[in-house]
This record gives structure tokens, C-alpha cells and sequence, in this order.
């Protein structure tokens, strides 16, 4: 048996079930107070795991996205894509692992798909810099974006990234150059580009992919101005107030859609994405393809009107008179 | 005479020997600086005559936003608009201290209602919408009143055929507006681009500190990026590279003078010669040019 990845939250239920699952082991037709024991700690295990995963706080709904086993950008390309032609490079310095770039076809529509990739393994973590990028990978991004504008193809993009990779060769090769000529790139692409936040949507290397003409999230992924552990030790100068700050930031894609930030929510399976990721993939599929439908034929003018506009409602300020 | 007093002595008798020419004004006699770089004193009247550069070690001290304007517009020339624009505090964010205390103090103690000041004004006789941020707001971290008025800065600047010209100082993206923050680098970075294909110009100038979700949008998309000198900019903080590499920076990185030498931005220009420095590219960019 494998090991499976535990998150705090869940670990009553897990030691819970442990312990069932032993239980069952034994022989108890000689035991019949015994054999009832068990069986009433099936029933209340079966509530615990409802009320685990009933009323998730944004800091459970974090440790999800995270989750070592969640579909990644590469397995929704596998799953849910066809005639998957990938690309590579950013034709100025190198080829960043850490964002996919592809040209696909999905529901017979052919699309440009792009996504931050993180790894299975540590092996593919550590060449995928756990999905964060550097500036080449924006860079890449831009071309493909550049690319999917040229042929008319519209843009899918897969948000996963716990952020831009915060290092030395990334400043001095220009980090926060390359993730702003990115968002002005995408502002103003004359093609559809439909979002979907997958897993973790850190901060400026989450947007500078991660915004469209409509954004559309996982049940259990965030999108956040910084992460949660971050934000702590700046206010806190606490790490371990991650989780009450989790709840403060309203990252969570039911938070998003109040603050007008994200257009729909994909529900997950209990307990998370990779529990099903057959009926995730399956999810993510119809509608994107819908999302793509609907904004199919439009007038490149008007999609980039709209993709302003939409951009520019967003904020909550107050206007008093001088 | 207490312990402390016999300090505050002796530190007025170290530092008499740099009180040299005193500049007539309203600045009381006595009010002194310390340079954080070269650490001597400098007197505010000193300090003031020399655009608050050290004149011994060049150190460029911070301005505020109308420090700024005055620097840089033409005498009379500006009128500041959407002067009432404000964030609000629309998450209820509550950590270590209520934002809605932090808004109120920044606002008390530094007279602004945000972050930028931002108004029309001429340059040198070319008219152009004005922005200056301040950095004694909550570290004029961005917010959604501060993308608002970057957002609107641009558009006006584009249906009025101005150029544009910002002066940042941020510490990044607002934390405490959560994701309304992130997508005003969005906001302001579609703003930024409809300026350009209307093709007028942006010329930005980074002042120290400009970092994080700033740098990252509207800052870096000027069409001529300048530097003044010493300032640090950046992406990602340098405590925050430091923890992740577990390596000590090498000196002076995320400086201006390091940025300049990555290609990144276009010059580095001292504060005395900013302003005819941004009057001889306004007159390249926006003179229309011999295809005009």
C-alpha cells in the first residue's frame, strides 16, 4: 500500500479509519460485543468524515491545493486535451520548466494551452522548480500568447504556481519585468483566454497567466495576493498564524466570486480533487469548452473591450468630494 | 545632568563641526538629519537646498509625493484630480492591528487620502498627467484606490493626448485588500497598455524603495524607465530571497546601478538633473516625431 498524504485537518479521521481498518482484520464471530463495537465506530467514523469535509476553512481548502496527489497542469493536458503538441522556450535564454506551453485540441476546438507545472515527485519538482517560474517561463508564455493571437487559436490557461520564484538570476534576469509585460500582453489579447485556477494561485506569477475573459476556479484552489505563511510573519511576524490569515485574505474561490474577481466555481469530490480526478477532469472539460462556445465569434475589438472593462470594475474605493 | 542628557551633549558637541552654510528660510536652526548611508548630519536647511541629496555622499533621502511634484512640474502648473479617492477596507482585515487603524493613522500623519497623488500638469511646457506615490502611506503599497487613480491617470493622459510620467515608491501589492490588490496589477498594466497604442508616451521613474506587485505592473511598462541613484528595487524582497536561497545578496543588488548594468532600466539620473532629463525625453517622444 502506498502511503497516503495526510493534511492536518483530516487526521482524526484518518487515525480513525486506521484503527477500523485494523479491526476488521481480526476474527470476531467468537466476539459479538466486539463485532457491534465495530460497527458503531463505522457509523461514527462515517459522520466524522462528513463533518471534516463539510465546512472546509480557507486554510484546510490551502493544504488541498497543495496536496501532493492533486491533478496538475500537465494530467488536465493528458486528460482532457487531444493532439497535445507542446512547445518549448522562450528563444532568448532558456526553457523554463516551470510553466507548460502547448497547442491542443479540446471538444474539436483548437486552442493555445499554458500552465504553471508542477511535479509529481522531487525529481521532477526540482526540474520544475515546484512550479514556480523565472522570468523565461513568462517570457515563454508570451510567446505562445503572441502565438495563439497570430493563428486566431484561443488561450486555456492552467493556474498552479505557488508563486514566481523569488531568487537572484530572476531579479537580474528582470522577474518583475517579464510578469508585467505579461499582464499587459494578456490585457489586451485579440483571442478568447478562459482561466481556471487548478491548485495554487500565488500572487504576480499566479496573474501574470492568470486572468481572462472568464476566470473560473476549483472548489478547493486559492488565488491570493500573497501566501497565507508569508502574510503571517509580515503582521504577525508569526508563521503560525497562517490559518487564521488564510481566512483574513479571502483567497477561497467562494470569497473570489463575492469580490467579483471570479466568474464560476467547479465543485471537487469529497474530500478533494484527487480523490476523483476522473470526474474533476470531466468537470474542468465541459466547461471550459462551454466558456470557450460562448465567447467563440466574437469581434476581437469587443473581447478586448470587454476583458477592460471587466478588469476595470474591479476594486472597492470611496470618492469623497475635495 | 542625567545620563542621557550628558549624550545628547556630547552629540552636540561631535557634530557642530559640520554645521556649515545655513540656508535662510523657515526652517528652524538646529534641525538636523542623519544620512543613513554616510551616517553624517546634515542640517534640514542644507538638506533642502540640495533636493534632500547628502552633499556629502550623494545619498538620496525620500521625498513625499508633493516633494516630488514640485520637483518635477513646471512652476504652478499642476492640479492634482480624484483627490478624494480612498480604499475602504472591504475584507474587514484584521491582523495584528485593524486595517481600517492603519488607513486613518497613514492618513493622519501624512495629510494624503492614499498612496499617489496624481493631476495634470506641464513638464517643460509639455502637458502630462503627473503621479507621484508615498511611500509614508502604508508603504504606498497598491490597494484599489491606488490602482484606481494609476488606472485613471492613464486614461485621462489618453483621451487628452498627454504623456505620462510616475514617480514610484511602493512596497508592492496592498496585502490587506487580498485579491482586490493582485488584479489591480492587471488593472493597472491594461491601462498602461491602451496609453501605448495610442501612442503617447510613459516615462517612470523608480525611487527607492519600488518592489513586489508594483514593480511587477504599471512601473516597468513605461516606454522609458529611469532610476535614481541607490534606490532598491525589485520583485521579490531580498529577506524573502535570502530565506528561500538561504544565501547571503551579493552588495548592492536590486540597486538601481545593478539594474542599470542588467539591462534593465534605462539610466540612472540624479535628482538635480531629473527634471531637464525628463523634458529632453518628452521632447523626443512626444513631438510627434517626422512620420506624425
Amino acid at each position: 500500500m502506498t502511503r497516503r498524504h495526510v493534511m492536518e485537518f483530516e487526521r482524526p479521521l484518518v487515525e480513525l479509519e486506521a484503527k477500523l481498518g485494523e479491526l476488521r482484520q481480526l476474527d470476531l464471530t467468537a466476539n459479538p460485543e466486539l463485532a457491534a463495537e465495530v460497527a458503531a465506530l463505522a457509523v461514527e467514523i462515517e459522520a466524522l468524515r462528513e463533518s471534516t469535509y463539510a465546512d472546509l476553512s480557507a486554510w484546510d481548502r490551502v493544504q488541498i491545493s497543495r496536496h501532493p496527489d492533486r491533478p496538475k497542469a500537465q494530467d488536465y493536458l493528458a486528460a482532457i486535451f487531444t493532439d497535445v503538441v507542446e512547445l518549448h522556450g522562450d528563444r532568448c535564454y532558456g526553457d523554463d520548466e516551470a510553466i507548460v506551453a502547448a497547442l491542443a485540441t479540446i471538444d474539436g476546438r483548437r486552442v493555445a494551452v499554458l500552465g504553471h507545472r508542477k511535479g509529481k515527485n522531487t525529481r521532477e519538482n526540482i526540474a520544475r522548480n515546484f512550479g514556480m517560474a523565472h522570468p523565461e517561463g513568462f517570457r515563454k508564455a508570451m510567446r505562445i500568447m503572441r502565438l495563439a493571437e497570430k493563428f486566431g487559436l484561443p488561450l486555456v490557461t492552467l493556474i498552479d504556481t505557488p508563486g514566481a520564484f523569488p531568487g537572484i538570476e530572476a531579479e537580474e534576469r528582470g522577474q518583475a519585468w517579464a510578469i508585467a509585460e505579461s499582464l499587459a500582453l494578456l490585457s489586451g489579447l485579440r483571442v478568447p483566454v478562459v482561466a481556471v485556477g487548478i491548485g495554487e494561485g500565488g500572487s504576480g506569477g499566479a496573474l501574470a497567466i492568470g486572468f481572462g475573459d472568464r476566470l473560473i476556479m476549483l472548489e478547493n484552489s486559492y488565488y491570493s495576493v500573497i501566501s497565507p505563511e508569508a502574510c503571517a510573519s509580515i503582521l504577525h511576524k508569526d508563521a503560525g498564524k497562517a490559518a487564521e490569515v488564510a481566512t483574513c485574505l479571502a483567497m477561497t474561490a467562494t470569497d473570489l466570486v463575492g469580490l467579483g474577481i471570479v466568474d464560476e466555481i467547479i465543485p471537487e469530490p469529497v474530500g478533494g480533487a484527487h480523490r476523483d480526478p476522473g470526474e474533476v477532469f470531466g468537470a474542468v472539460r465541459g466547461r471550459v469548452s462551454e466558456a470557450l462556445k460562448a465567447l467563440s465569434g466574437r469581434d476581437p475589438d469587443e473581447l478586448v473591450s470587454m476583458r477592460y472593462a471587466k478588469l476595470r470594475a474591479v476594486g472597492v474605493i470611496e470618492e469623497v468630494q475635495g | 545632568m542625567s545620563i542621557s542628557d550628558w549624550f545628547k551633549a556630547r552629540e552636540a558637541r561631535r557634530y557642530t563641526a559640520v554645521n556649515g552654510e545655513r540656508v535662510a528660510g523657515d526652517v528652524p536652526d538646529g534641525v538636523w538629519n542623519k544620512c543613513s548611508s554616510c551616517k553624517r548630519i546634515v542640517y534640514e536647511g542644507q538638506l533642502v537646498a540640495n533636493l534632500r541629496v547628502c552633499p556629502y555622499c550623494g545619498n538620496h533621502f525620500d521625498l513625499t509625493a508633493f516633494e516630488r511634484i514640485d520637483l518635477l512640474a513646471d512652476p504652478g502648473s499642476f492640479a492634482e484630480f480624484d483627490a478624494g479617492v480612498g480604499s475602504t477596507d472591504p475584507l474587514g482585515f484584521v491582523a495584528a492591528k485593524p486595517y481600517t487603524v492603519s488607513l486613518e493613522s497613514a492618513r493622519e500623519r501624512s495629510g494624503l487620502t492614499e498612496g499617489v497623488v496624481v493631476g495634470r500638469a506641464t513638464i517643460g511646457d509639455h502637458p502630462v498627467v503627473l503621479g507621484a506615490m508615498d511611500f509614508r502611506f502604508i508603504g504606498a503599497s497598491m490597494g484599489s484606490a491606488v490602482g484606481e487613480k494609476i488606472a485613471r491617470s492613464f486614461e485621462v493622459a489618453t483621451s487628452e493626448r498627454r504623456a505620462v510620467v510616475l514617480c514610484t515608491a511602493s512596497g508592492g501589492a496592498r496585502m490587506q485588500e487580498g485579491m482586490l490588490s493582485l488584479m489591480q496589477m492587471a488593472k493597472t498594466s491594461a491601462a498602461a497598455r491602451r496609453l501605448a497604442e495610442a501612442r503617447l508616451p510613459y516615462i517612470s521613474v523608480l525611487t527607492n524603495p519600488t518592489m513586489g506587485g508594483v514593480t511587477a505592473s504599471f512601473a516597468v511598462l513605461a516606454d522609458v524607465v529611469l532610476a535614481e541613484p541607490g534606490a532598491l528595487i525589485g520583485f521579490a524582497g531580498p529577506r524573502v530571497i535570502e530565506q528561500t536561497i538561504k544565501q547571503h545578496l551579493p552588495k548592492g543588488f536590486q540597486s538601481s546601478e545593478y539594474l542599470l548594468e542588467h539591462g534593465m532600466v534605462d539610466e540612472v539620473v540624479v535628482r538635480g538633473q531629473l527634471t531637464a532629463r525628463v523634458t529632453t525625453l518628452l521632447g523626443y517622444l512626444a513631438g510627434g516625431g517626422e512620420q506624425a
